[in-house]
């Protein structure tokens, strides 16, 4: 069987796989990383979604082997150690989760939406970029609510004249 | 560290561990040896199995064991059960069907279970489980609740018309009069569209036997773990309730689908003692549309009798309910006690007869989701009176104004005692935040832009809190459904709560806490609430029906009535003063008129201490526990207001807005009660815009994906305008009535009653897809009447 091999969450992770092992499966099985969640199994529901260098990807419609080499950040790598991310932050703040299932999936295609949009989020735009993550608890009204806030706490301190830049990456990406 | 009070809308203690990726759900729970379990499941809506084959399959790689109904017999396990009993209009017990977790003799909807396969790794179970050969005598379908009853084909052989039980409730005589002195009376033919539970976390199951203690651990995604282990105790016959514990730990949502027992949980207990490993399942989102209980499923004619001056007379209701192919844990009550007692609606009608027929096809059983009878109850009562309204030319505001319950206690025709409540105030307060006024300048607007707009009430009412347990166990309940509590104070003045209550989003760990700190003033950071694990917790009946406020709650209420008692006792001695002139507030016990006084936890290490007060009169300790029966049912109302725009050209429905005023009595966490009914009114708005279950002639599931079943995406959605209104509930401590199916209830109605005032016809089933929108304007819309 392959060995496969990739930094996940800033640290070298490497097992010897069945070639149909899934990334997600890789994540919770292999490193027991089970803080991402698989809700589907047709790709729609985003409970999977981990950041694969740097863009946000379901990790049940990646190979693992697909990874190979590259960094995976998943909900466990999110912020610094004993430091929530603003995202985590915000989610927690607006109640943007009830049964926290899909919040891991949420919260890493959230912080994906402000890399690509910036820290200015209208409620239209959140709302069409969250189509690839299904919630069924929240009505994604507080969710919504949410990424807005968690984007704009994602801002740099002093970049309050709104430079583009999209603050917190983690080490890994 | 301050102390919480009831009100706040304090952030939720158990965000941390979701927010962090540290929750733990069945599936993130890997147990040593585990072995993993693989469902072959029937293809064939309908079929006799004639031999199951599995020696070829038993020979592949990393297989442990295949296992069919066959020794699920050998082991003589009973079948699963339906625990409410209904008794039909001849007073003869239902017909129950034979429901093994295993099939028998026969599979009896796609998706039935058939094999269990158990291998080293999940893809060797999943391979073997293909290599298996079963020769099926495929029989007809009965697809079609519209002709299971006069259908030749018998879904149970020994049930005749493939009829559950009829019947009724209310009093047909006098709504027979009502009706032969009206005026007017509104007809309508409605279909309560079939769903699909789906809560985010699929189903899954750990079973584990310890042959050192023989004793069994299940860990299972259940909304009611103790009801679970009653269950699979008492009729399935695994193991006695004290060797079997069951632990349902983080769930990801349930709304209603993880109440019942299933064949998986069962089957993975069992084996795992004929295996001798921990025998693991994960249901795949495909397995969930399949096999999860699915939801309402009827077909209904209404009708409504009313005077010259639209005064409600009377309601007559003929319902055909879908059972699937077996009675699930509570499918008996949901068309039934569940549902015509509601019809009365926020009405004062003197007359109601309802009349339901339950009915076996061959499909996914149906049982309680969101709501559970009285969504389907609502949508009729609200429809109709949306209908009546238009026809007798009266503002659908005022009709309903004009025939709201006015003065309480209420008593309806169908069992019900309102005890309390205020529509109209709910009613005006939805009116002006939804600016009901400015309703005819916006759909002037909109039709400028080419779009047609409606406006669309939902005045609903639900009862929560099913009780009491005298009350429902004369109705048929199987079991009684008061809750448990049990507050243990630490020494150090922490305080652990262990709740039958069971939380998969409801925020329990927050609100609880938050109750418990408001009442012994100490920080919510001092409280723990233990849900969840048979072990831990002695008994409770679990969460389900909004009842886990008005009644879980309660109990802790009463808990908590205990420790303070005792521990003023304690404080008596520790101030020497009489017990009769010590006070407690804010955390602290004082002797009446002075200012000697201590503080709880100081009560609390003294109470294990036990130094300072006679052990003959007083125990030790501070820890009590309490049974909490309601003495009614709660029933949480209000409005809400729908505004839609519909794109003629496409058909496309878009909420514009949607208001949702509720009266909730008490409301201990208004943040955490807000998102109740936002997830609410998107399952509700699912079910009237996209949501249906559909399968073909043969039985097949059409709609068995993501792909296939539209799921309400954020886009779909607009943010709510939310308000309140408060009559406290009479009937329980805390004044809570209960707001978790409240968003569900009202919304499909209002999204009918807003789409049919666009388009000018009531020709519009649910859901209102696009297409569906087009082809009822091209049949009855404006167009169309001009071509007449
Ligand atoms: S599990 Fe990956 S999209 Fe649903
Ligand atoms: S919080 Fe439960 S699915 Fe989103």
């Amino acid at each position: 069987m392959p060995i496969v091999t990739m930094t996940v969450n800033g640290r070298t992770a490497s097992a010897d796989i069945d070639p149909r092992t899934l990334l997600v499966q890789f994540l919770r099985e292999n490193l027991m990383l089970t803080g991402t969640h698989v809700g589907c199994d047709t790709s729609q529901c985003g409970a999977c979604t981990v950041h694969l260098d740097g863009d946000a990807v379901k990790s049940c419609t990646v190979l693992a082997l697909q990874a190979e080499g590259c960094a995976v950040t998943t909900i466990e790598g999110l912020g610094a150690p004993g430091l929530l991310h603003p995202m985590q932050e915000a989610f927690r703040e607006h109640h943007g989760l009830q049964c926290g299932f899909c919040t891991p999936g949420m919260i890493m295609a959230a912080v994906d939406i402000v890399h690509r949009h910036g820290n200015e989020l209208s409620e239209t735009l959140i709302r069409h970029e969250l189509d690839g993550n299904i919630c069924r608890c929240t009505g994604y009204h507080n969710i919504v609510k949410a990424v807005a806030e968690g984007a704009r706490a994602m801002a740099p301190a002093m970049g309050a004249g709104g430079t583009g830049s999209t603050g917190l990456r983690t080490a890994a990406e | 560290m301050t102390v919480t009070r009831i009100g706040e809308a304090v952030r939720r203690k158990e965000d941390h561990r979701f927010i962090t990726g540290k929750g733990q759900y069945t599936d993130d729970i890997f147990r040593p040896r585990q072995a993993h379990a693989y469902f072959l499941r029937s293809p064939h809506a309908h079929a006799r199995i004639r031999s199951i084959d599995t020696a070829e399959a038993l020979a592949m790689p990393g297989v442990v064991a295949i296992l069919t109904g066959k020794e699920l017999a050998e082991d003589k396990l009973g079948d699963l059960i339906c625990g409410w009993m209904i008794h039909d209009i001849h007073g003869q017990p239902m017909k129950m069907g034979s429901h093994p977790a295993l099939a028998k003799e026969k599979v009896r909807y796609v998706g039935d279970h058939v094999a269990v396969v158990i291998a080293e790794q999940l893809d060797q179970a999943k391979d073997a489980a293909a290599a298996i050969a079963v020769d099926y005598d495929v029989l007809p379908a009965v697809a079609e609740l519209a002709g299971a009853t006069d259908s030749a084909t018998l879904v149970h052989d020994e049930i005749p018309g493939n009829l559950a039980f009829e019947w009724h409730l209310g009093d047909a005589a006098a709504t027979e009069r009502a009706f032969a002195e009206a005026r007017h009376v509104t007809t309508l033919e409605i279909v309560n569209n079939r769903l699909i539970p789906n809560a985010m976390e699929p189903r899954a199951a750990i079973g584990e036997y310890d042959s050192g203690n023989d004793a069994y651990t299940l860990w299972t995604t259940s909304q009611n773990p103790h009801v679970a282990r009653l269950v699979l105790s008492a009729f399935v016959g695994i193991a006695p309730e004290h060797k079997l514990r069951v632990i349902a730990p983080d769930v990801g949502g349930g709304f209603g689908s993880k109440i019942f027992i299933y064949a998986e949980e069962t089957v993975c207990a069992w084996a795992s003692k004929r295996v001798g490993r921990p025998v693991k399942w994960t249901g795949d989102r495909s397995e969930a549309f399949l096999s999860d209980a699915h939801g309402r499923d009827h077909i209904t004619t209404a009708e409504l009798a009313m005077d010259e001056r639209g005064k409600i007379l009377g309601l007559r209701v003929k319902t055909r309910a879908n059972m699937g192919a077996y009675l699930s844990t509570f499918a008996s009550s949901i068309p039934t006690y569940l549902y015509a007692p509601l019809l009365s609606g926020q009405y004062d009608i003197p007359a109601i007869h309802a009349a339901v027929e339950a009915v076996y096809t061959t499909t996914a059983p149906v049982d309680a989701y969101r709501g559970a009878g009285r969504p389907e109850a609502t949508f009729v009562i609200e429809r109709l009176m949306e209908v009546a309204a238009r026809e007798l030319g009266v503002d659908p505001a005022d009709f309903r104004k004009r025939n709201f319950v006015r003065k309480f206690p209420h008593q309806t025709p169908v069992i019900m005692a309102y005890d309390t409540g205020d529509y109209r105030a709910s009613l005006d307060k939805a009116m002006k935040i939804a600016d009901v006024k400015g309703f005819g300048r916006r759909r002037r607007h909109s039709a400028r832009q080419g779009k047609l707009r409606g406006l669309g009430y939902s005045c609903y009412i639900e009862a929560c809190g099913i009780a009491p347990s005298q009350a429902v166990g004369s109705l048929g309940a199987g079991v009684g459904l008061w809750e448990s509590a049990e507050v243990r104070v630490n020494p150090t003045g922490n305080v652990e709560i262990l709740t039958g209550s069971h939380s998969h989003g409801q925020g329990h760990e927050t609100t609880f806490a938050q109750l418990v700190s408001d009442r012994l003033g100490i920080p919510i950071e001092q409280v723990t609430v233990v849900h969840g694990d048979t072990d831990k917790v002695q008994f409770g009946m679990g969460t389900y029906g909004s009842r886990s406020g008005a009644v879980g709650m309660s109990a802790i209420v009463k808990a908590l009535d205990k420790v303070e008692a005792k521990a003023k006792k304690i404080a008596s001695h520790l101030l020497e003063a009489s017990v009769a002139d010590i006070e407690f507030r804010d955390g602290q016990f004082t002797v009446a008129g002075t200012d000697r006084s201590i503080d709880f936890a100081s009560v609390a290490l003294n109470a294990y201490v036990a130094h300072k007060f006679p052990t003959s009169e007083i125990e030790p300790g501070l820890k009590e526990g309490a049974f909490y029966d309601p003495v009614n049912f709660t029933f949480p109302a209000g409005t809400h207001i729908c505004e839609v725009e519909i794109d003629p050209e496409t058909g496309k429905t878009t909420i514009a807005s949607w208001t949702a005023v509720d009266d909730f009595g008490v409301v201990i966490n208004p943040m955490i009660v807000e998102g109740q009914v936002h997830g609410g009114i998107a399952q509700g708005v699912g079910q009237a815009l996209m949501e249906a279950a559909s399968y073909d002639r043969d039985g097949q599931l059409v709609t068995g994906s993501f792909m296939d079943y539209a799921m309400p995406r954020a886009e779909d959605l607009p943010s709510f305008q939310m308000g309140f209104t408060q009559t406290r509930c009479p009937s329980n401590p805390l004044g809570i009535k209960g707001c978790g199916e409240a968003g569900a209830i009202a919304a499909p109605p209002a999204v009918i009653n807003a789409i049919t005032d666009a388009l000018g016809t009531e020709a519009v089933p649910m859901p209102a897809t696009p297409s569906t929108v087009w082809e009822v304007m091209r049949a009855f819309g404006p167009a169309a009447r001009a071509a007449e």
